[in-house]
């Protein structure tokens, strides 16, 4: 077999890199990693113009092959032919933003310096001209000595004239690098008079923009925006989700009593009902919660409003010790804690980056959705506090609310104590708001819905096999009227952890569940709902939904205070390895379990004690 | 003048840069987004009702958000 080409975008942040990666390979796209680095290995197979197929890869963004942090190391081994797990690329192309070419001429000088084939897509062009900008692509591109090809990736313009000219840049050989001529700040100076001469008109930039500035990062109504903003993403993922999680859910019973009629009764089909589809299906109900989340943060970060956020938050993130930057992994965390910990890498500064890493699980991730949404829906009635609040989006914006506090008294404290020292502040490019392309939005979606989807076929799957394994050995007789539960290994490892969690209110299914729960938090609900499928043998039972056995089975101070355990805890495999990657080495993972557990164990007791002492 | 006492909207140039008294690697950070002796610059947008901190500046035509103890590094001039 021949290796195909490989083709490098390369380019400054927020050149629309990514935009022009999915214009060029579609759909067709892999994210792997960098051998021993957290850096994203975006790949993908794009078809020239004679038919050959050939590799695409999207090197991060950076502003300069100085290897100041992984993701600029990453890129620069890779144009030097040095980095592990790629190949030197046959052709560059560099994304350079129309727009901001005094910025974006000094990086691409640089890469076109290093002998590979290269090209200049000059993206963004409809916006430049919409500002008031008239470019010269042809001077540009004989003062560079390259290519340039004007394109507006999100709407695909300029692909065709793009993919004729790799084709010209593969028939080239690669030419030995040139040393960089002078240092940084002459560098960019020649490029400001590059940008000069191939603007042939310019009016004053960006009026739009500044207006939507005027009212977004306003003093006064942009915190109230954010707010707003942040409120209502958390009571849609409660509204909107429930008629799709109903059918989801509808669908999953239907299958479980189809395999519960036709295979006869018998350790198979309760290992196939109970505890696969039982197990998994509780899980995948989620699915629409989480989907509508992140869809909400992919909107906010396509539209540009993200980094605003970010703006706005800086004073409060300095307040704790951290800076504004910190707000947009803490945000992603929301989603899952694992992308959030891998954006920490575009904090410099390595103590406010630790911090950040390790106060980032307390945002509320995606995969507590399904534990919250189960308890809420079960304990907390579905009143209106005020015409459009539910109370029960209320509560799950409180528990929001709580991981957020927790997350900035912790920064405190560690600001205070470990990570002690002075940070490198705030300083941030605020690109131009941006109208987000459904298409580039549902690949998104698309990417997200798939990991989750196989993360409940493989971990959530094996945990939940295992789970029913544990609770199902030794068999119990059933004249004895021994609970098959009670008499498990599992129930047994159960009953000798609920002498430290009863305290806090913990009773044995809950010690249960938080077993395999170790592996990930959602696992929590597909654990319950096997140890109640279990234990609940007759048919009327069956048919009652997870919430309403718990219902019948837990104290309201009991849920409360699985709710608040779950604020703190630090159940999630995936976030541990990657802390450990992120910091190279098993100290901070390990702090960071032990200071959350010891946090969600006082606020699991204080839950219980408050509300048993108010009578709830 | 110094950036962080430049009112909104007032064109200006760079005059002094103060590159020495940013923390170890603040200085090439903002020399890799565009801040040079010479440059436009205009503060557009001033985060915080009390302390006006941090502060969104035009330079060429992006916008840069730095905090104030890092503006009052840069000394500018009106035009």
């Amino acid at each position: 077999m021949t290796t195909l080409p490989l083709i490098a975008l390369t380019g400054n942040p927020n050149a629309g890199k990514s935009a022009l990666f999915n214009a060029l390979t579609g759909a067709r796209q892999k994210t792997g990693n960098y051998p021993g680095v957290t850096v994203e290995r975006h790949i993908g197979r794009m078809m020239l113009p004679d038919g050959r197929p050939a590799e695409l890869v999207d090197l991060p963004g950076t502003y300069s092959l100085e290897p100041n942090s992984p993701d600029e190391k990453v890129t620069r081994d890779v144009i030097m032919g040095v980095q592990a797990g790629e190949r030197r690329p046959d052709a560059l192309i560099i994304v350079v933003d129309a727009g901001n070419l005094e910025n974006h001429l000094r990086f691409a000088s640089e890469l076109i310096a290093q002998g590979i084939p290269a090209m200049i897509a000059l993206n963004m062009v409809d916006i430049a001209e919409r500002d008031g900008l008239t470019l010269d692509p042809a001077r540009l591109s004989s003062d560079l000595g390259v290519p340039v090809i004007p394109t507006v990736a999100v709407r695909k313009r300029g692909v065709v004239p793009l993919k004729d000219e790799i084709l010209g840049l593969l028939g080239k050989v690669a030419a030995p690098p040139k040393p960089l001529v002078g240092d940084f700040s002459e560098r960019q100076r020649r490029a400001r008079a590059l940008a000069k001469a191939a603007i042939l008109k310019e009016t004053p930039a960006r009026a739009t923009s500044k207006r939507i500035d005027q009212i977004v990062l306003h003093p006064v109504f942009g915190p109230i925006i954010l707010a707003a903003l942040l409120f209502v993403m958390f009571q849609a993922v409660f509204a909107w989700a429930t008629p799709f999680a109903d059918a989801i859910d509808g669908g999953v019973t239907m299958i479980r009593n189809t395999v519960a009629t036709t295979l006869p009764a018998g350790i198979i089909r309760s290992f196939i009902a109970d505890g696969l589809i039982a197990g998994v299906g509780a899980v995948i109900v989620f699915l629409p919660q989480i989907l509508i989340l992140f869809a909400f943060i992919l909107v906010l970060e396509m539209t540009g409003y993200m980094v605003r956020a970010a703006f706005l938050m800086d004073r409060l993130m300095a307040g704790v010790g951290l800076s504004g930057r910190a707000f947009i992994p803490l945000l992603s965390s929301f989603a899952c804690a694992v992308p959030g910990i891998m954006a920490t890498r575009t904090i410099e500064d390595p103590k406010d980056r630790l911090t950040t890493i390790l106060i980032a699980p307390l945002m509320t991730c995606s995969a507590r959705l399904p534990v919250y949404a189960v308890i809420i829906a079960a304990f907390i009635p579905a009143t209106h506090v005020l015409p459009g609040i539910g109370l029960q989006g209320l509560v799950l914006f409180a528990l929001y609310l709580g991981g957020i506090v927790g997350a900035l008294v912790a920064a405190l404290a560690l600001r205070r104590s470990v990570t002690k020292g002075k940070g490198m502040g705030f300083m941030m490019e605020m690109p131009r708001y941006q109208i987000p392309m459904l298409r580039n939005l549902a690949l998104g979606l698309w990417q997200r819905a798939w990991v989750f989807l196989k993360r409940a076929g493989t971990i959530i799957a094996v945990t939940t096999m295992i789970l029913w394994a544990l609770l199902n050995f030794p068999r119990t007789d059933p004249a004895s009227g021994v609970s098959q539960v009670d008499h498990s290994i599992a129930g047994h490892i159960a009953n000798g952890l609920s002498v430290v969690m009863a305290p806090i209110g913990f009773n044995r299914d809950i010690s249960l569940a938080l077993i395999p729960a170790m592996a990930a938090r959602e696992v929590a609900v597909s654990a319950l709902a096997t140890t109640y499928a279990i234990d609940d043998q007759d048919e009327t039972k069956r048919d009652q939904t997870l919430g309403e056995r718990l219902k019948g089975s837990w104290s309201l101070p009991t849920a409360l205070a699985f709710l608040a355990w779950f604020v703190f805890a630090p159940q999630c495999i995936s976030t541990i390895a990657v802390v450990r990657r992120e910091t190279n080495g098993w100290k901070w993972p390990l702090f960071m379990v032990g200071y959350l557990f010891a946090l969600a164990y006082l606020a699991a007791g204080a839950t219980f004690w408050l509300a048993t002492a108010l009578g709830l | 003048m110094r950036l962080d006492q430049l009112p909104l909207n007032q064109p200006a140039t760079i005059t002094h840069i103060d590159w020495d008294g940013f923390e170890s690697g603040a200085a090439q950070r903002l020399r890799m987004l565009g801040f040079d002796e010479g440059i436009a610059v205009e503060a557009l947008h001033r985060g915080g009702l009390i302390a006006h901190d941090p502060i969104a500046c035009r330079i060429g035509r992006m916008t840069i958000a730095i905090r104030r103890i890092h503006a009052s590094l840069i000394d500018v001039a009106t035009r």
